[in-house]
């Protein structure tokens, strides 16, 4: 069942060409014919990676995907610290994403700060047959008695929200009124709208134009604008990733006035209108707002890469060029002197992993954006696919990221992706807790690329010697020289092993 | 006997609740124990029998203990006309909330908490149209089994019926609902009998009862009575009395409807010479461009 290492690029694509063929082969015709139209081999020079993107995935099938509700509360709104994130609906959806990412944040908890804290209406029947806004309306005052220093409040629909037509909006906009004009957010993330987290990013970054941008409206800035002013777009702080991505910018002369939204507040978000450039590291998540702030207040901006060196420099030089020539020194300075700290990293990691291949599968810009770290560690990613992608994403990822005969692979099925790693047998899998579980059984390293694994940060030159460690802890651990592999050992092996 | 679990459904302002409630007082007539479920957020389901306005509800109540489960039986029920029980399931103000899953909450209350014991009849008294699976809750797997479709000659009304045929069916297979049969509840529209009887035939059932209008049900309703209890003697009486020992002796008669189409319906209208055909060049002209 092994595959020998293919050597030549043709190979590879035969190889992964066939791949495809085998996994789809399992597939009733009509799920078949559906799952083919998203899987495929990058070929150089195409402007895309050739796969279907953003359609609803098939029922039956172990979809990775998350919801639009998860996207909005999870990922948009969650971290911005010193509001209060009301999951409006049944317990279950707060509950159970309580905390899951880990958007650090400095504040005290519970007095000024709320980000790992969990609020709810907790629905009963009641509010179901009788509608939710009355009570959604004392939520809010116990809200304001209980944490006084809080900034705001957003609601987060769950799915019962949108099925009895709850009017959250004006419930927000009275209480608003009545707390003297305090921002109050409704945002219709039911859980069933659209097909991934995706529409949540895009319902959630209209709220903040519809209920932050334009509340705000014309009102002086509360602080002095600077010519340096740029706002951090889509870094959710995991692991402490948006502080190591905040110190190169500010060491160039930058000031960051803004950071979305790890870390982030909701001063934050009303100041980001007055930047001089947006930056933007998850395009998938917060590119709406981007244009929409490009277009309305006329602030270009930028999308970066802050894994490893070779992105950084890049990426520093780009933003560097929004600014003047003492700008574009210092970006200079910077990269140099983080030149030493680069060197050593590689010097000491790169002999252990080089020619190590590695399989990944996450969500929002990863499939792309860490492809340059591990290329910088000398390793190579031989297949990558993301979970709520657009066409827009593999096409920045067919024109500035991946190798010829890449497999690609979206909106991954676990079926699918089990056996592509079984076949392909990287030296590492990067992908969620649920996947970690299932490869390391099959003897395959794996790290988990959503949360760090619990590590991090990643970002920067300083998450640069982080991820390097992570990466060569997980490949290079002796514990894979215990458990024995058995594609490597021989038939009788395996089963004497099984035996005892 | 086993018991009987019946439904009253037609379009909304038919007379519904005023024709169930007069035939079930007269059921109760007849010896037989009957427990009305009153599924309309509107809450007038049981109001002739209990001479009141409106009764709690039990989705009213339930919302004041806290949930459904800190109510008791006793709670939620009255005793109305000959001991009929009657619960009103109750539910959301108009615009708000989601009176179907109302109607589910209620109805496995009733049956959770052993409503459906010593009585011979249950009847439910649904709202006029179906409107989603909530509503749909007293025609699924074990509740009501024969359903009474009131109606008239009105063209709405026979749509309605029509439709309500359409959702008998998709429930028939999986938890035997059947269709009892039509009320035709007067209009005094042109050829109405002979259209109630029509479409009936059309969807495979029978005009059950051919109820006349006589302004003493309105007599009788203004001081919150049927007229079983107002006038026993009078001729409406009579006709609900008939209209009862017919539906009594309907057991097991019911039938899977075999609903008709729009274009069939209107074809009938038209044969019948209520409707006249339409002159399609005519379709969408004002009275001002047809007058040109």
């Amino acid at each position: 069942m092994s595959v020998s290492t293919p050597t030549d690029i043709a190979q590879v694509k035969e190889r992964n060409r066939a791949l495809i063929q085998e996994v789809l082969e399992v597939y009733p015709a009509k799920a078949a014919k559906r799952r083919a139209k998203h899987l495929n081999v990058s070929e150089e020079g195409k402007s895309d990676c050739g796969v279907k993107s953003n359609i609803k995935s098939i029922p039956g099938v172990m979809t990775i995907r998350g919801c639009a509700y998860a996207g909005s509360k999870g990922v948009v709104w969650g971290p911005i610290k010193d509001m209060i994130h009301i999951s409006h609906g049944p317990v279950g959806c707060g509950q159970y994403s309580w905390a899951a990412r880990r958007n650090y944040y400095i504040g005290t908890t519970g007095i000024d700060t709320f980000v790992t804290m969990q609020f709810t209406s907790d629905f009963q029947e009641k509010d179901i047959v009788f509608g939710g806004d009355k009570k959604l309306a004392k939520i809010m005052d116990e809200i304001e008695m209980l944490f006084p220093l809080n900034k705001g409040i957003t609601v987060q629909s769950e799915c019962p929200i949108g099925l009895i037509g709850d009017d959250i909006e004006a419930v927000s906009k009275s209480k608003s009124k009545e707390y003297g004009g305090k921002t109050i957010v409704p945002v219709r993330c039911e859980g069933f709208r659209g097909v991934s987290q995706s529409l949540g990013h895009h319902i959630a970054n209209d709220a903040v134009r519809d209920w932050v941008f334009d509340k705000v409206g014309d009102k002086e800035p509360s602080f002095e604008p600077s010519p340096y002013d740029v706002a951090i777009i889509g870094d959710y702080n995991i692991g402490g990733d948006a502080w190591s991505s905040r110190i190169l910018l500010e060491e160039m002369g930058l000031r960051v006035i803004a950071q979305w939204s790890g870390d982030g507040s909701i001063a934050e978000l009303e100041a980001t209108p007055k930047a001089k450039l947006n930056v933007l590291h998850c395009y998938r998540s917060m590119n709406y707002i981007s244009r929409h702030m490009e277009e309305k207040y006329g602030i270009p901006w930028v999308e970066y890469n802050f894994f490893g060196p070779s992105k950084i420099e890049e990426s520093l030089r780009k933003i560097a060029s929004y600014f003047d020539e003492s700008i574009q020194e210092n970006a200079e300075k910077v990269i140099a002197r983080y030149r030493a700290l680069t060197d050593a990293v590689i010097a000491k990691y790169k002999p252990r992993l080089e020619g190590k291949t590695v399989m990944l599968y996450v969500g929002g810009l990863r499939p792309r954006h860490v492809i340059g770290a591990y290329e910088d560690l000398g390793m190579e990613v031989v297949g990558t696919g993301y979970e709520f992608g657009h066409n827009d994403d593999y096409q920045r990822t067919a024109q500035h990221y991946v190798k010829d005969g890449t497999l690609i692979y979206d909106d991954v099925t676990g079926y699918e992706f089990e056996k592509f790693v079984d076949k392909i047998q990287p030296d590492l899998v990067g992908s969620g807790i649920k996947e970690k579980y299932v490869f390391q059984k099959m003897g395959v390293p794996f790290r988990q690329m959503h949360s760090w694994d619990y590590s991090g940060p990643y970002h920067g030159y300083d998450g640069f010697a982080i991820f390097a460690r992570d990466m060569d802890m997980a490949i290079n651990s002796p514990v894979w020289s215990m458990a024995p592999t058995p594609w490597k050992a021989g038939e009788s092996d395996t089963m004497a092993i099984a035996a005892e | 006997m086993s018991l009987r679990q019946i439904a009253f459904y037609g379009k909304g302002g038919i007379g519904k609740s005023t024709t169930s409630q007069n035939t079930l007082a007269a059921l109760a007539d007849l010896g037989q124990r009957i427990l009305i479920v009153g599924c309309d957020p509107k809450a007038d389901s049981t109001r002739l029998m209990l001479h009141a306005k409106a009764q709690d509800t039990i989705l009213s109540l339930a919302a004041e203990a806290g949930s459904v489960e800190d109510l008791e039986l006793e709670d939620v029920m009255k005793i109305g006309y000959k001991d009929i029980r009657c619960v009103e399931s109750g539910g959301p103000e108009p615009g708000v909330g989601c009176a179907g899953r109302g109607v589910i909450t209620s109805i496995n209350f009733l049956e959770e908490n052993g409503a459906y014991e010593d009585i011979d009849y249950v009847s439910y008294d649904v709202l006029g149209d179906v409107v989603c699976g909530g509503f749909a809750m007293p025609i699924r797997e074990n509740k009501a089994q024969e359903i009474y479709i009131v109606m008239s000659g009105e063209m709405m009304a026979m749509y309605a019926a029509n439709n309500i045929s359409k959702g008998i069916l998709k429930y028939a297979n999986s938890g035997g609902v059947r269709l009892g049969g039509l009320i035709c509840n007067e209009r005094q529209t042109d050829k109405e009998l002979e259209l109630a009887e029509n479409l009936a035939a059309k969807l495979g059932t029978s005009l059950i009862h051919f109820v006349p209008r006589d302004n003493i049900v309105q007599h009788a309703e203004l001081r919150r009575m049927t007229v079983i209890e107002y006038a026993p003697e009078s001729n409406q009486a009579a006709e609900y009395r008939n209209l009862a020992q017919k539906i009594h002796n309907n057991s097991g008669n019911g039938i899977i409807p075999t609903p008709i189409t729009m274009d069939e319906l209107e074809d009938m209208l038209m044969e019948h010479g209520i409707m006249k055909a339409v002159d399609e060049s005519q379709v969408g002209l004002t009275a001002a461009d047809l007058a040109v």
